[in-house]
């Protein structure tokens, strides 16, 4: 199976019912899509990620979260990247949501109560990237130490060495 | 990890309750996995987990080595099942780079992931038997453990940390005399399947012990995030070997066990019917084993074969420059789910055009298994918490990574 080139014209992925969804609810949520290597992610703007992801579980497009990270592109700004994978069990469907943040205001709202899955896994970004989510239940480390100094994950602290 | 903080999390909510440490070193915890219980006499009324223990920073340690080098990681992410680890990473640097996998390669792959399925089952069934109190099990299952760790090695040359999937294939045929004993070990399995059901389904102690404890709905199992055999026994009928099938899963047949009280019982009756499908599988991939070669035919990724890099000027170049330089990936992300023992495992690596990953997430089962915990226990018997924390079946390995 060959790679084919990543289709990222919003154009032509408006057909695809999670895109479809989004489009239609709110269109200024919607930055852009990308179909890569049978996988799509749509990209969303900061403020509407609680929003989009109940109106996704709204229109039973999705029903679990399966995965919550984040990547850091540093030097690039806005240098993080969330990543939200929702799974939908009964169309047997994956979804990205992705959302762009920028490093000196890496805040957005938590989908907790949407996804009460999503507690672990936005403490870990929390803990080891230092994005905050406003309305997290219980937004403390998880994996470090509660007074490790810095966040691991992000690209300009050392894979070894003293910090 | 909040182990220098007595109780980060629970300020008591009553007078009349006081707070229960329970490990992060105690036996019926799996691991390192330290509870927070505010018991009100017997009862439960909150619980906290807190994890962390074992955090060595893989993720980290992926994004600094090679693609290939970072297989051997992944098996120490959760070593009951290393292989699917393995598996799961190297399905998603094959799609990264669109490579195309020989059948015979996907089959043992799915022959030795159903292996490793049954030696994780058979971990969680003997450890968890014995949480409840019944010693002997875990003998019994440690025997049958015993015979597949010794398949293990004879296809690898490790009883655990095996790093026998490779990116585009496997590291190596199997040796001779490998199918001879995965036949034979299937052949009895069945029956020590039954022994272990003998001692322990009409156990009149087990079950009381089990039934309509720690139970969670199907609502509430999806929205905490639970997978695997834990949210079938609640009635979700999903399992990604069949629905959304990889690695050639599509041309095997075998039945999803699933339960409707999700108690501990109903994910122990699972777990059960999973080691008799898990067999089956086994059985199909060995029967219909395909020939052919064990490596995908990319040079620029997969390493030669000993033979032809002593022969060929070419493959010794390709050699050295896969082994000093790595293999660059085309730029793009994805995300891999398989079916793992405990449930959704999931990769996803970002590549950035180089040689080393940008980043790779596990999202591993057991993490999100484990804030079901909570959900299970809060409310219920004090006594019950060893017995709900057995029955989700938690590696603390891939919870802390």
């Amino acid at each position: 199976m060959p790679l084919e080139p990543a289709v990222t014209d919003l154009e032509q992925l408006k057909d695809r019912p999670a895109v479809a969804a989004l489009l239609k609810w709110n269109t200024t949520a919607v930055q852009g899509a990308k179909w890569d290597r049978g996988e799509l992610s749509i990209y969303v703007a900061r403020e509407n990620i609680r929003d989009a992801c109940a109106h996704l579980k709204a229109q039973g497009l999705t029903d679990y979260l399966s995965d919550l990270t984040c990547a850091d592109f540093y030097p690039r700004e806005p240098r993080f990247e969330m990543a939200y994978h929702l799974l939908s069990i009964s169309r047997k469907e994956r979804v990205r949501l992705k959302v762009r943040l920028s490093g000196d205001d890496a805040v957005l709202e938590s989908v907790t109560p949407v996804w009460p899955s999503a507690n672990f896994f936005e403490r870990e970004v929390f803990d080891l990237f230092g994005v905050r989510f406003l309305g997290h239940p219980y937004l403390r480390r998880i994996m470090l130490p509660e007074e490790w100094e810095g966040h691991p994950l992000r690209k300009d602290y050392p894979v070894e060495g003293y910090r | 990890m909040g182990h220098l903080n007595p109780s980060p999390a629970i300020d008591l909510a009553e007078d009349k309750t006081m707070v229960l440490n329970m490990g992060p070193q105690h036996p019926s915890t799996h691991g390192v996995l330290r509870l927070l219980l505010e018991i009100d006499g017997e009862a439960v009324v909150r619980m906290m987990p807190d994890i962390g223990f074992l955090h060595t920073g893989i993720e980290k340690t992926c994004e600094a080595k090679f693609y290939q080098q970072v297989v051997p990681l992944t098996d120490r992410i959760d070593y009951l099942c290393p292989m699917v680890n393995n598996l799961c990473y190297v399905l998603a640097v094959e799609k990264l780079l669109g490579l195309e996998i020989p059948p015979r390669a996907q089959w043992m792959r799915v022959l030795l992931a159903e292996l490793q399925r049954i030696s994780s089952h058979l971990v969680w069934l003997g450890t968890h038997a014995m949480d409840i109190g019944a010693m002997s099990v875990f003998l019994y299952c440690f025997r049958e453990r015993e015979e597949l760790l010794r398949i293990y090695e004879m296809v690898s040359g490790q009883r655990m940390m095996t790093s026998y999937f490779r990116i585009g294939g496997l590291s190596m045929e199997p040796p001779l005399g490998f199918f001879e004993a995965v036949r034979k070990f299937l052949k009895i399995f069945p029956e020590r399947i039954d022994e272990y059901e003998d001692l322990l389904t009409g156990n009149r102690i087990f079950i009381n012990r089990l039934k309509g404890v720690a139970q969670i709905s199907a609502e509430d199992a999806m929205a905490i995030g639970l997978s695997g055999p834990s949210l079938r026994a609640s009635g979700i009928d999903f399992d990604i070997r069949r629905d959304m099938p990889y690695c050639g899963y599509e041309n095997f047949k075998f039945k999803v066990p699933t339960a409707k009280d999700g108690d501990v019982w109903a994910r122990y009756v699972c777990r059960v019917q999973e080691l008799r499908e898990s067999t089956s599988i086994a059985v199909q991939a060995l029967e219909g084993m395909p020939t052919g070669p064990i490596k995908a035919d990319a040079p620029k990724v997969v390493l030669p074969d000993r033979e032809k890099m002593k022969t060929q000027m070419e493959a010794l170049i390709y050699h050295f420059k896969i082994v000093t330089e790595g293999f660059t990936v085309p730029e793009g992300e994805v995300y891999q789910a398989i079916e793992s023992p405990r449930g959704e495992m999931g990769y996803y690596v970002v590549s950035d055009g180089t040689a080393k990953p940008m980043r790779v997430h596990m999202r591993s089962p057991s993490y999100a298994n484990l804030q079901a915990l909570p959900a299970m226990c809060e409310g219920k018997l004090i006594a019950d918490v060893v017995a709900a924390i057995g029955s989700i079946d938690i590696v603390l390995g891939e919870i802390d990574r």
